[in-house]
């Protein structure tokens, strides 16, 4: 049991990202048991000090969590399956925080794996299947896609308030070139505003080039204590504040334009003490530009409305104001399905000081937020609070 | 573009009541009694009583406004990928739950958020005896 207080008593003490963004000869729990090797190098820990295990995939469905501890040949006192989407990483290392603080493990491994590049799944446009399913029985008859819930709240956006094509074309030009200083991302050639517009439309007003790319990938978190990761090989990022939120059509009356991250951005912010303005940088879940524009809107860097006006002329390009997605998020650097995990990774990384080109100047404290599902119809947010070791 | 195949509607015993409704070319919500709530999409319970006493079915107008849209040029999934372009919409209703449908009879570029639209009726073609159809809408 920790003296210190939540969520303080817990830090990240490593991170890896795989480098492979397409790896048609590998498993998803391949993928992860190579991540967790380097998640624990960079650490300093080995296999033997795990005694937490999270994680969450496309396929992992009931007993997965089970199924991978089998195949990592661990037998951890903590196990957490939490799929909640793509958000569940960042929800992840808020849990094992909470175990680790409650004193019911000391070192959380979290892991996500993936092949949905080389499986060639249709993630956004393969619509839903079966209406026989209680959750999608009532939008299966009326081609429900990914991409289309996110064009409903885009279009609603830009009726409300006049958001363009080309501000969130903005956001996809930001990313590829953020891409272009990763060496590993998939997709590094810089685009401009007028090749989003003229990318063909997937789901009005979005273009492909409004929309996340597919690839392979995985990565890996280590949560340990603050006082175990003060010992360990790397600088411990600080975890200084945490915030889970759903959000619904409820009863059919919920505001579509309000989403997940406002509830968990709050909660994650006030926990952490810290106003916007101490924000140095920003890891968003970018499946499509709407949604970039959508969670900096209900986390609060802008009133709901300025968003598009926030995200434009460098706005959250590195050497702005806010730097949103050094890496070149799932737009261009990688998205195999459920990205959360790399905005922990990338966060880290960026405290750490070790990412070269991309590296955001003076980077102490960053917020990352996940959402799984969809913001158009049913979703889950994940926000977290880090920071550098002061 | 070709019309769509809807997938046929699953009705559990919850959900019945919506798409028998249907199938008599009504378009049937849930109220609670007991505190007056309208909910969609149709459940066992009341959501906010958490019991089933007071919930009854009742014939809404098929009246409301679009919420918001999409004109859905891509979706793999079998019935829409021969139907693309097709709008997908929220549609409010007079009687307050939004629901999600197709807007039908439609030019893309006529539709419009917060035009009035009015429900439609889609019958189905089945292998049993249930008479079910899906809820659409077109423009007034």
């Amino acid at each position: 049991m920790s003296t210190a207080k939540f969520p303080n008593s817990a830090a990240i003490a490593g991170v890896y990202e795989h480098p492979s963004r397409f790896s048609p000869n590998k498993t998803e729990f391949q993928i992860m048991a190579e991540c967790a090797k380097g998640a624990l190098d960079d650490a300093g820990l080995t296999r033997e000090d795990v005694d937490g295990l999270f994680g969450a995939s496309m396929s992992m469905g009931m007993m997965g969590i089970v199924d991978l501890a089998e195949y990592l040949d661990v037998r951890p006192d903590y196990l957490d399956g939490t799929n909640i989407g793509g958000s569940s990483f960042v929800s992840h290392v808020t849990h094992a925080a909470a175990a680790i603080h409650a004193g019911l493990c000391s070192t959380a491994l979290v892991l996500y794996g993936s092949t949905a590049a080389s499986n060639a799944m249709a993630i956004g446009t393969g619509g839903t299947d079966g209406s026989k399913n209680p959750d999608t029985a009532f939008s299966a008859p009326y081609g429900m896609t990914t991409v289309g819930s996110y064009a409903m709240y885009a279009n609603l956006h830009m009726s409300k308030y006049g958001t363009s094509s080309e501000q969130l074309a903005e956001i996809a030009v930001t990313m590829r070139r953020h891409a272009g200083l990763n060496p590993l991302a998939k997709m590094r050639t810089p685009i401009t505003v007028d090749d989003v517009l003229e990318s063909r439309l997937i789901s009005r007003p979005l273009h492909l080039l409004d929309c996340c790319i597919i690839s392979d990938g995985g990565g890996a978190v280590v949560v340990t204590s603050l006082e175990r990761a003060k010992d360990l090989r790397t600088k411990p990022v600080h975890l200084l504040g945490c915030g889970e939120a759903v959000q619904h059509q409820g009863v059919g009356d919920s505001d579509l334009l309000t989403i997940a991250a406002k509830q968990s951005g709050q909660a994650a912010m006030e926990m952490a003490g810290i106003k916007h303005s101490d924000v140095d940088f920003a890891m968003v879940y970018d499946s499509f530009t709407i949604t970039v524009l959508a969670t900096l809107e209900n986390l609060g860097f802008c009133e709901p409305g300025e968003g598009g006006d926030f995200v434009s002329n460098g706005g959250i390009g590195l050497g702005g104001p806010l730097p949103v997605n050094p890496d070149g998020g799932g737009l261009s650097s990688n998205h195999p399905g459920m990205r959360g995990i790399f905005l922990v990774i990338e966060a880290a990384k960026q405290l750490r000081g070790e990412c070269g080109d991309r590296q955001v100047t003076g980077a102490e404290i960053a917020i990352a937020h996940g959402t799984g599902g969809t913001i158009g119809d049913k979703h889950s947010g994940a926000t977290l609070v880090l920071g550098t070791d002061r | 573009m070709n019309s769509i195949t809807h997938p046929s509607p699953y009705a559990s015993w919850e959900t019945r009541g919506f798409w028998e409704g249907a199938g008599r070319d009504e378009l049937v919500l849930q109220k609670c009694n007991t505190c007056e709530l309208i909910q969609h999409r149709p459940r066992g319970v009341c959501a906010h009583c958490l019991d089933s006493s007071g919930l009854v079915h009742f014939v809404a107008s098929g009246r409301g406004s679009i919420y918001s849209y999409t004109v859905t040029e891509q979706n793999q999934a079998k019935g829409f990928a021969e139907a693309c372009p097709y709008i997908m919409a929220y549609v409010t209703l007079d009687e307050g739950p939004r629901l999600l449908t197709v807007i039908v009879d439609c030019e893309p570029d006529a539709v419009e958020i917060g035009v009035s639209v009015v429900a439609d009726f889609v019958s189905q073609e089945r292998d049993d005896d249930e008479r079910f159809a899906i809820p659409v809408f077109r423009l007034v």
